[in-house]
């Protein structure tokens, strides 16, 4: 008997095909790249050449969109991504199937979130490709690093906390409300389309609590010309990467394979019906 | 275990006293069986008498209240890659990524497993060449049951577990799949199938358990279990101007609208009768039929008992 594939070939090829299947679904790449795309050009053509004032002075509203939706896009390919995704695959059959081969379920798991770390990169790269080429986005060397830094720590975070949440979603059909309300109000409060100027205490404090306002705030620093030096916000990153540690730990509790018995979307009843046996 | 000359045979699949239990609700009750390596076992019941449960307990996906279990000499409900490697799945009712063309889905499934089919040879045995490469969603019902099919075989497993695989079928579709499952029994892999419907169990199974409320009521050939049935039924539709009572029949002579319906232990005698006296009054009988027992009234039978 023939042994079985290395565990890094498996999870090459796991990353592969989850990215061709994720590429490949209208809805998720409309979701992903299409609509932070829009927003760029929209708030661009509402605000551009204003600016916006924050703690470290004032700089260029192009700056600001870029960022905020550069780190909006990541955090659609992973969180928002596997929110929206994992019940359906959960409530289809999908997991179980994988579950019955000889996979590792964390080779599988941890391709499928590599395709969602890789998603997420396109989508930072085209922000930022439109930000250079049609708004004059100016990018500082020095802070490159800090950059991709930012970006590794935070896709992490949201993808763990993703999986997380994916898992007390009761099932598919109230996915797309579950990923949609928990992020997108969130992002009202986190600069990421409209800079908060003097906000109410309370919304300044909901916005500081969650990890999506630091990671948007950290990788809007690297994109700052007045905030001098490599761009690190260090504080944020430990912040998020705390909340990435936690959303981790959650998911081995909460991750499920197969849609609960008392689910109540019309999919799962569907599948309890036919399979009552 | 069975003994073939002097050689002992360890089955495949050995499964005694199997309990499961859902708070008070017994779904498998002390069920007992065997398959010997390379038989085709049919588990026959209704909705609900405990097959599904069976059989994911037997994959490795349910645990088990109590009663021992060996599948390739493993214990599903502990082992890991080297059981699933050696096995193949054919769900009820699970998708495949839609967004996946049938090749590609089949590569990487098939790249999990140590010694997988090439992805060709088994697309050509499920006859989806045509459609090798169209998305997964573009594929029709049949076509995606056949892919389901040769996603539960890639692994070139030694066990296959075939979870009523024509549920759904039109009576064609149906055909096809059974020359279908009959061709990859024909390798020698051990299936166990599942169904409800007894004329599948009949022809594709060499034995047969018929589980009722969770019990295993009776077990055999698909021929044995007919057997135990010994009725033979008579059927003809009555001629127009002919009263029942002018023809020679016994009185558990049953009359459905314009058919008459007869079971009998002895057809010989009853035709006999039946046609003499038709041939005495000059008239035909239309539609006059006579069914050997089928699987289904051995079925219907036992499943009475059990309900009495």
């Amino acid at each position: 008997m023939s042994a079985f594939p290395s565990m890094a070939t498996l999870w090459l090829i796991q990353a592969r095909y989850q990215f061709r299947t994720f590429a490949r679904s209208k809805v998720g790449m409309f979701f992903t790249l299409g609509l932070p795309t829009v927003m760029l050009v929209l708030f661009n053509a509402l605000f551009g050449g204003g600016t916006v004032d924050t703690a470290s002075g004032s700089w260029s509203v192009q700056q600001f969109y870029t960022g905020g939706l550069a780190a909006f896009t990541a955090v659609s390919a992973t969180y928002t991504n596997l929110v929206n995704v994992v019940p359906v695959r959960r409530d289809e059959g999908i997991l179980k199937r994988w579950r019955s081969t000889p996979v590792p379920l964390g080779v599988y798991l941890g391709g499928w979130v590599s395709s969602a770390l890789a998603m997420a990169l396109l989508g930072v790269l085209l922000q930022l490709t439109i930000g250079v080429v049609f708004y004059d986005l100016s990018i500082e060397l020095a802070k490159v690093p800090a950059m991709i830094i930012t970006f590794a720590v935070g896709v992490t975070a949201f993808a763990m906390l993703g999986l997380a949440f994916a898992g007390v979603v009761p099932d598919a059909d109230s996915a797309p409300a579950a990923a949609n309300a928990t992020i997108l109000p969130l992002a009202f409060v986190s600069d990421v389309f409209i800079p908060l100027d003097d906000p109410p205490r309370w919304l300044e404090v909901v916005g500081d609590i969650f990890p999506l306002k630091p990671f948007v705030n950290a990788f809007q620093d690297t994109l700052n010309p007045t905030v001098t030096g490599s761009g690190f916000d260090t504080s944020a990153l430990i912040y998020v990467a705390l909340w990435g540690v936690v959303g981790a730990l959650l998911a081995r509790r909460t991750f499920r394979w197969e849609p609960s018995v008392g689910g109540s979307g019309r999919r799962s009843r569907r599948r309890h019906s036919s399979s009552a046996d | 275990m069975t003994t073939l000359g002097s050689v002992t045979v360890m089955p495949a699949i050995e499964v005694r006293n199997l309990v499961k239990e859902y708070g008070e609700h017994r779904a498998v009750d002390s069920v007992s069986f065997e398959i010997a390596s390379g038989e085709v076992y049919g588990l026959l019941g209704h909705n609900g008498a405990g097959k599904s449960t069976t059989v994911e307990i037997l994959e490795g996906h349910r645990s088990r209240t109590s009663g021992s279990l060996s599948v390739l000499g493993m214990d599903p409900a502990s082992a890991g890659r080297e059981f699933r490697d050696r096995i193949g799945i054919v769900l009820q009712s699970s998708a495949v990524e839609r967004e996946l063309t049938v090749r590609e889905s089949l590569d990487v499934y098939g790249s999990c497993y140590s010694s997988p089919r090439p992805a060709d040879e088994v697309i050509a045995m499920v006859g989806l060449e045509e459609k090798a490469n169209a998305r997964i969603g573009s594929l029709s019902g049949g076509q995606r049951r056949r892919l389901d099919l040769a996603l539960g075989i890639i692994g070139d497993p030694e066990v296959l577990f075939l979870d009523e695989p024509t549920t759904g079928f039109d009576p064609v579709a149906r055909r096809q799949s059974w020359e279908l499952v009959e061709r990859l029994c024909a390798g020698g892999m051990t299936v166990l199938l599942t169904t409800h419907y007894l004329d599948e169990a009949e022809h594709l199974a060499d034995r047969v358990g018929v589980l009722v409320g969770g019990r295993l009521v009776t077990e055999g050939t698909p021929e044995q279990l007919m057997a135990m049935s010994p009725t033979t039924t008579v059927s003809f539709d009555l001629p127009s101007g002919i009263e029942i009572s002018a023809l020679r029949l016994p009185e558990t002579a049953e009359r459905v609208g314009h058919s008459v319906r007869i079971e009998t232990e002895h057809p010989t005698a009853l035709l006999a009768d039946l046609t003499s006296s038709a041939v005495a009054l000059g008239v035909e009988l239309p539609g006059l039929t006579v069914r050997r027992p089928s699987l289904e009234d051995v079925f219907l039978a036992i499943g009475n008992e059990d309900d009495r």
